[in-house]
């Protein structure tokens, strides 16, 4: 059927001329599928500014003592490279990009629900994130406090948190409305015959994903705004002197910013169950199990805040019932896990580029998944709590979790997108670069982390050195991989050859048609599978 | 082609609209939950200030301001099933009323925050900073809740003249009035703050 309509000659999203020419017919784009890709461009776009603020931090640690900036300044840039990093990188990341781009799609839509909302989002969106990359560079000097904005240093500090923490606000803006279209475009959109069981799990993983990006984001918007009254009119919410409590920001900012976690990692997971059963040509293993568990991790979720606070001054009994519920927040995951793996039981399994980042997602977010347990165990915790050992935890997770996730969903999707295919032999290669950059540049913060090193520290002893070392070397390699992976991809939308419709053979919609898809993505009613991995 | 991008633009779906605006009103609830949540602890642990605090407010224009609001929020009711029957003169004088009321409670609160800035009562005052902890804290919620709630006000009043604008020239009519429904949708959310915030600043013992 793909090779059918290949050979009509149909008008493809890139081709469509609308109401505006030029640059224009992007910012003022209303399609999905061009926004998803402003989105991507300029992700990508901070995601380089945000990796060369940490190649700065890891080159400032490659010996003990000043090397090539002082303490503030580094101060200010892991508090920059954080905000950078979680607000406009990982946490709009695949839903923003591939959600906006493939969700319609998967579902046999048109479009979102509400296209100029869409578009709207991602104006917001531009906005926080220029005034995030401000906050660098005004007068006041970046902020200092790390991407957390913990009370009482935030509120005393001379730094620009007032233009960070409203960045976070804004985007946080953004965030919420791209939650709100995605929950009524999957309730209201589906293509009939479409029940929420026919959904593929990339859409489920989004809809678990948009409720805790609608239900968590006001309280960080909310907690944003104490601050910044605080800072102010000293309101005295967070300050022990007037009557507040600063352990009161540290809860009220977890109860969003665990949850943002999910929103950040479950996305991943949805495109990595796209990816295993279409790489491996066999039916996904315990559809309704990984569906019904990205709810469930969205909800749990919600509860395990106090984690982040074992060594703040919690009462004993808190702290037991967050470790208890912390443990309970893994069995999803686990699930999710256990599924991709018996999927590939007996599958007939082709090792693509898209493929071999997924299994590397999936060897890279076990290492961070059970160094979580270690960490979300209270005894275990105290010993490790703010050292290089969470770093390289967080790290795990979100760059080689939901990272990784990310280039195996951009090595999976871009021909679709561009019709265009890369080079793979040129992916296999920047794959192995990225993957032992990663490893030698996050596994040594595991070992000088159980050692003592901490976090966030502009000097280290001498007995750290070696791992730093390997740290600062990883860090470059993998800085080489990135470079030339989206190199790779640049040539090969640029120049590539053609590619099929449908090159992986898979049995979701989009692969049903053409490649880059047409404006209105479905010229006939698409035919619904009752089970959206049907291979024969 | 062309038919079907206008086919794209004239697609419409009130039920999805509906639902957008309850998911965004749940956001807003969960704004100021946070907001409640830093209030409850607080007040746990200053119960004596926060009744104090409670008797330097005046009972009347609270009680005065629920009125209104209650009352705006049945006109802007009426106004809505003014519209579904047809009646765009109605409509738009309802509308008119809601607006009115709003005024009227804006007003009242500027007398109210007026008396207590005079006296020099206003957050990061120094009246503010001699004050004890719990008076502190209590003063500093007031501002900060009734301040973002008067915001909101503001922002359902803009709503709502969009709202007047479009009956008039006809774009809200009665098979179009979507934008009207979510518009008395977040005057309602406005009005049910209010209702929580009434009890919880002005009639605490």
């Amino acid at each position: 059927m793909s090779n059918e309509t290949d050979k009509i000659e149909y008008e493809s999203f890139f081709d469509h001329k609308g109401k505006y020419k030029g640059i224009l017919s992007w910012i003022m784009a209303t399609d999905h599928k061009r926004i998803g890709l402003l989105y991507m461009y300029s992700i990508v776009t901070f995601f380089f500014v945000g990796a060369i603020l940490g190649l700065l931090m890891r080159m400032e640690l490659i010996a003990p003592g000043q090397t090539v900036m002082n303490a503030q300044t580094y101060n200010g840039i892991f508090t920059v490279h954080g905000i950078i990093m979680i607000f406009m990188v990982v946490i709009p990341g695949l839903s923003a990009i591939f959600g906006n781009f493939f969700l319609p799609i998967m579902i046999g839509a048109k479009d979102v629900a509400f296209p100029k909302l869409n578009r709207f989002s991602w104006w917001i969106f531009i906005t926080g994130s220029i005034m995030a990359v401000a906050s660098q560079f005004l007068k006041d000097g970046p902020p200092d406090t790390g991407w957390t904005f913990y009370a009482p240093y935030s509120t005393t500090t001379a730094t620009n948190v007032i233009m960070a923490t409203s960045a976070a606000f804004v985007l946080g803006f953004s965030s919420i409305l791209t939650g709100l279209n995605f929950i009524v475009t999957i309730h209201q959109m589906r293509a009939p015959g479409m029940k929420f069981f026919n959904m593929p799990l990339f859409p489920w993983s989004l809809y678990a994903t948009a409720w805790i990006q609608l239900l968590a984001t006001p309280i960080i918007g909310i907690t944003l705004m104490m601050l910044i009254a605080e800072r102010l009119f000293g309101i005295g919410f967070f300050d022990p002197a007037l009557g507040g409590d600063p352990l009161l920001y540290q809860h009220l900012f977890w109860i969003y910013s665990h949850p943002a976690v999910y929103v950040m990692v479950l996305p991943a997971m949805g495109a990595i169950t796209e990816i295993i059963p279409t790489f491996c040509q066999r039916q996904i293993y315990g559809y309704k199990a990984i569906a019904i568990s990205s709810l469930a991790i969205a909800l749990v979720g919600f509860l395990v805040w106090g984690h982040h606070m074992y060594t703040s001054g919690m009462s004993e009994q808190a702290r037991w019932f967050f470790s208890l519920l912390t443990f309970i927040v893994a069995v999803p995951s686990a699930i999710k896990v256990f599924n991709w793996i018996s999927t590939m039981y007996k599958g007939s399994i082709d090792v693509k580029p898209p493929f071999l980042y997924a299994l590397s997602f999936i060897f890279l977010f076990i290492i961070g998944g059970t160094t979580g347990l270690l960490l979300g165990s209270v005894a275990t915790n105290v010993q490790v709590h703010d050292t290089s050992f969470v770093v390289a935890h967080f790290h795990y997770i979100i760059f080689g979790g939901m990272g990784f996730a990310f280039f195996a969903a951009i090595h999976y999707w871009l021909p679709k997108m561009y019709g265009r295919m890369y080079n793979l032999k040129r992916a296999y290669i920047a794959w192995g670069i990225v993957f032992v950059g990663f490893n030698l540049l996050y596994f040594p913060q595991f070992i000088i982390g159980i050692q003592g090193m901490p976090r966030r520290y502009f000097d280290y002893l001498p007995q750290f050195h070696v791992g730093q070392v390997f740290s600062t070397v990883g860090g470059f390699i993998l800085f080489v991989g990135l470079v030339l992976m989206v190199y790779n991809l640049v040539m090969g939308v640029r120049k590539g050859e053609k590619a099929p419709a449908n090159p992986w053979h898979g049995t979701t919609l989009e692969w049903t048609i053409p490649s880059p898809p047409p404006v209105e993505n479905f010229d006939e009613a698409p035919e619904i599978m009752k089970n959206p991995y049907d291979y024969k | 082609m062309s038919e079907k991008i206008a086919h794209i633009e004239e697609h419409r779906d009130d039920e999805a609209s509906k639902f957008g605006m309850w998911l965004f009103i749940f956001t807003e609830l969960l704004l100021f939950g946070g907001l409640f949540l830093v209030y409850s602890i607080f007040r746990a642990q200053y119960p004596v200030s926060f009744h104090e605090g409670s008797l330097e407010l005046s009972v009347t224009i609270g009680a005065i301001n629920t009125v209104v609001l209650l009352f705006s929020s049945m006109t802007v009711a009426m106004a809505l099933t003014a519209m579904q029957k047809n009646n765009q003169k109605l409509a738009m004088i309802l509308i008119g009323i809601t607006l009115f009321c709003a005024a009227v409670f804006m007003f009242n609160k500027y007398i109210e925050w007026g008396a207590k800035f005079h006296h020099g009562l206003y957050p990061g005052s120094e009246l503010m900073h001699l004050l004890d902890r719990g008076h502190h804290l209590y003063f500093s919620l007031y501002f900060f809740m009734t301040g973002l709630h008067a915001l909101h006000i503001i922002i359902g009043m803009t709503l709502l003249f969009v709202c007047l604008f479009k009956v008039k020239n006809a774009s809200i009519n009665n098979k179009d009035y979507v934008l009207l429904e979510n518009g008395a949708l977040y005057w309602h959310l406005v009005d049910l703050i209010w209702i929580f915030l009434f009890p919880l600043m002005y009639l605490i013992t």
